[in-house]
């Protein structure tokens, strides 16, 4: 199911029914699978499971922390019918950020796939906002796998080596990025305006600010749904309890009432799956909500190497017009050196042939960085657009499905309610 | 009820028929006098059934040295009905109101309409009545009542009938401001309440023939005073139980009603906070149920390909809202009015146990009394403490068919009442899950048309 063809080792099996349909949908693997996707077709890929441990921290003090079990096999091997034993190695999220972080650096262009939250956001009051308890650990798991999996189809992620690093070998082939990624990433948060961005990437920008604020919002008013729904369920609970108390004074009526009592137990139980199974929804909008600041981030980068081509190109004209003042001695705009030239004399020629030369120089740095900023401005606009085109096809379908999928939860939640109400009928009925 | 005796008895005491106008005759007719003449020195209305021997012409009253008597063969043949009424009630179990050939009384409330005059505004109802009774003198009769008139006929029965459980009527008083007693809920939830008490009136073996009933059912213009003039007699009888007499020991069957009814009232109760508290869980999330669809409308408006699901998805949620407020309304309209009428009827209830009592304990202490005298100068037992031990034992009587029919009743009540909240909680769940059916189907059409588009 996540995104293997066939799986043979039931353990495996066994967790991925319980988890990620929550995430993706079949149909949507096999298109990753499909699609170009490199690493996916060659290894299985999983996070099987999660366990605590404990030890010190940077700052030498006793910690304790979830880690996360990687498993990979080959495809082929799979799909020649032999069964091989995973290669695994274990992974705190903390390991897994790094490896995010270096990838939005090093891919600028590309839209990257979301984490799981770092710490349980939109509670309602029944769940817990604890990062240690089972049911957060749980999800994160399958979050971290998801996010795996969206990371090795990718057709352009799924080729990195410092990736592939990350699933197969153990080390710290990743902290030396650390730093260069934390860079560039503060850089990405500057503001700065821009004369002529690209349209399209203006528009972008202004969409993902939106998919922000209505995923968020819809998260936040969901999980208050949710609370509201969990007490109607429980009050209903009382009627079991009280039914059962009248019964005890009723001869012919007494069974009938004691039996719908159980049934109203049952109701005011049911809610309890019904809401964890729509915390899987909840997910897939978060994951979305994510999304919206991965897709956000492209945009700025954008902003980003506009700005520095359009301060080169300032630069570069700049320069440009004083050679031309210096060469012609005609001063066309104010300058500091034009001024100085009328106050205090013009200067020997020996210095403005110096000058000059220096101009020149870096005239021509200047263009080599114009040329260097442009090519990079396009490139990344080219790539950027194609990856946003991508990611806008594969959120359509993503969400499209996570709706069908919230209104099949709905319409089983709806069966049951029917069912217990029937069943609870016929008791009264038998009263 | 198939009782053939005691139908053309005294109880009725119709007026004689050339005292009655027809409803629909000229207008400016004198009024009425609703209360035809039944009460003759000591004759008890409410036993419904003469002296075997006594002559049983309509409108006659009948003298009787005993009516005690008269009154326990009429509840023994009322006890064989029982079975039947119960074999009835089983049969129609939707509508216990639904006739089979022993009903003969049909009694509907409906139409409530607004009067306005200068001095007061209030509601009247239409009181329809169908029956092949001889004490009436015809089939049909249609008038007009209002909350006053109910009132006063309850009244009416709980003075001429003190040893039977009159139903309850709906509150009288609605206080607070924050009730609108012209709201259509407000006048629907009473009208519905009045019916039903008047069909259990009807419904009674005993009260049904009270003329106060008839009269209320019949005449045009309810003229209280008379009434309350000729009856003063019956309620003095009455009143006069209430002296200072100390209950013994109570039966233990009557025990058993008393514990019953504390502790079946405490249950009603509890439903009733219970039910309160689902309503008030309900509206709140009805609200937030609200707010939630609004968000994935307004999220489409910034989607392409997603706007359609997007909208699709709200107007599911719009559509629950909508099952959901019927659910409310439902039952604070239906449920929780019919709940609260118990604990009323279940007050009423208690009431005749304490009548009793005290019935009881006058009838003690008057043989304590006459015995002692007997004792000092061998004066017979007097017939008032013969005529206690009587009403005594009438009272027992009655009150135990009365509470038959009152078990039975709420048996077959809150059947309904269970059963109806059963089934609009199905239909809320009905209508919720077709609402997000049809949003599959929109939404898979979709894929598949996306589909073809994609390989053409």
């Amino acid at each position: 199911m996540s995104g293997q063809v066939g799986t043979a080792n039931p353990k495996l099996h066994e967790k991925k029914c319980v988890s990620s349909f929550s995430l993706l949908t079949c149909s949507v693997m096999f298109q990753m699978v499909e699609e170009g996707s490199t690493l996916l077709r060659r290894m299985e890929i999983s996070v099987a499971e999660a366990e605590k441990r404990s030890g010190k921290n940077s700052v030498n003090m006793q910690e304790t922390f979830t880690v996360y079990l990687i498993e990979t096999r080959p495809m082929d091997a799979i799909a020649e019918g032999r069964n091989p034993a995973p290669d695994s190695l274990w992974r705190r999220y903390s390991e897994f950020e790094l490896l995010r972080n270096y990838l939005l650096v090093t891919y600028p262009f590309i839209v990257v796939p979301p984490l799981p939250e770092k710490r349980a956001e939109f509670v309602w009051h029944k769940l817990s906002a604890d990062n240690m308890d089972p049911d957060f650990v749980e999800r994160r798991r399958v979050g971290l796998e998801n996010f795996l999996l969206r990371v090795a189809s990718h057709p352009i992620l799924s080729n990195d080596k410092i990736l592939y690093h990350f699933l197969t070998e153990v080390g710290g082939s990743l902290s030396f990025q650390s730093r260069t990624a934390d860079s560039r990433l503060r850089a990405l948060s500057a503001t700065f305006r821009v004369r002529n961005p690209d349209k399209r990437f203006v528009d972008m920008k202004h969409y993902s600010d939106e998919l922000q604020s209505h995923t968020s919002q819809l998260l936040r008013a969901r999980a208050r749904v949710a609370d509201r729904l969990y007490g109607v369920y429980k009050v209903h609970g009382n009627y079991g309890r009280v039914f059962s108390e009248w019964s005890a004074i009723e001869k012919e009526m007494g069974d009938g009432l004691q039996s719908a009592g159980h049934h109203m137990d049952a109701y005011a139980a049911s809610i309890d799956d019904i809401l964890e199974e729509e915390e899987h929804y909840a997910d897939q909008l978060k994951e979305y909500l994510f999304y919206a600041e991965a897709l956000r981030a492209v945009c700025r980068k954008h902003e980003l190497t506009q700005f520095e081509l359009e301060m080169a190109t300032q630069d570069l004209v700049s320069k440009k017009q004083q050679r031309e003042e210096l060469a012609t001695g005609i001063v066309r705009t104010f300058s500091f050196k034009g001024m100085t030239n009328k106050l205090f004399g013009q200067e020997a020629p020996e210095q403005r042939e110096a000058r000059l030369k220096l101009l020149e120089e870096l005239i021509a740095e200047g263009e080599e960085s114009v040329k260097e900023k442009t090519a990079e401005c396009e490139e990344h606009v080219e790539g950027g657009w194609v990856d946003m085109q991508r990611f806008k096809e594969q959120k359509d379908k993503d969400l499209r499905e996570a709706l069908i999928n919230y209104a099949i939860m709905q319409i089983s939640m709806c069966k049951k309610g029917i069912q217990v109400w029937s069943n609870a009928k016929e008791c009264f009925l038998k009263m | 009820m198939s009782v053939g005796a005691p139908r053309g008895l005294a109880s009725s005491g119709q007026k004689p028929i050339t005292e009655i106008l027809h409803p629909l005759s000229a207008a400016d007719e004198p009024p009425l006098s609703p209360v035809p003449d039944v009460t003759v020195g000591g004759h008890n209305p409410s036993s419904g059934a003469a002296d075997k021997d006594a002559g049983l012409t309509n409108g006659t009253p009948v003298e009787t040295s005993s009516p005690a008597s008269a009154s326990s063969l009429f509840n023994r043949l009322q006890l064989d009905d029982e079975p039947d009424a119960d074999a009835e009630a089983e049969a129609d179990a939707h509508d216990p109101y639904a006739s089979t050939e022993t009903r003969d009384l049909f009694v509907t409330v409906d139409d409530p309409k607004k009067h306005v005059s200068t001095m007061e505004t209030y509601i009247t109802y239409r009181v329809s009545t169908k029956t092949t009774r001889i004490e009436f003198d015809l089939p049909e009769y249609s008038v007009r009542r209002r909350y006053q008139d109910f009132d006063w006929l309850r009244i009416k029965l709980e003075d001429s009938q003190p040893t039977h459980l009159i139903p309850p009527l709906p509150e009288k008083f609605v206080m607070k401001g924050v009730v609108d007693r012209f709201s259509e809920e407000f006048v629907e939830t009473r009208m519905k309440a009045l019916d039903k008490f008047l069909k259990r009136v009807a419904d009674h073996p005993v009260l049904s023939f009270n003329p106060h009933l008839n009269a209320f059912l019949s005449a045009k213009d309810l003229n209280k005073r008379q009434g309350l003039a000729l009856l003063t007699k019956v309620g003095e009888s009455v009143k006069q139980v209430a002296g200072g007499y100390k209950l013994r020991a109570r039966p233990a069957e009557f025990c058993a009603m008393g514990e019953y009814l504390d502790t079946f009232c405490q249950k009603l109760g509890t439903i009733d906070r219970i039910a309160q508290r689902i309503l008030k869980e309900q509206t709140e999330y009805l609200t937030e149920l609200r707010e939630y669809g609004a968000v994935y409308s307004s999220w489409a408006g910034s989607e392409d390909e997603l706007r359609r699901p997007l909208e699709g998805v709200a107007g599911s949620v719009s559509s629950c809202c909508g099952a959901l407020e019927d659910l409310s309304e439902n039952m604070s309209q239906d449920f929780l009015p019919v709940l609260r009428e118990y604990v009323l009827y279940t007050d009423s209830m208690k009431n005749v146990l304490r009548k009793r009592d005290q019935s009881q304990a006058e009838y003690e202490g008057r043989l304590e009394a006459a015995v002692l005298r007997r004792q000092e100068d061998r004066t017979p037992v007097p017939v008032e403490v013969e005529k206690c031990q009587d009403k005594v034992e009438c009272f027992n009587a009655d009150l135990k068919a009365d509470w038959e029919r009152w078990q039975s009743n709420k048996r077959q009540d809150f059947k309904q009442l269970l059963t109806g909240m059963a089934d609009k909680n199905i239909h809320y769940y009905e209508k919720c899950q077709a609402a997000w059916e049809s949003l599959i189907a929109l939404l898979q059409d979709k894929q598949t048309e996306d589909k073809t588009n994609e390989t053409n």
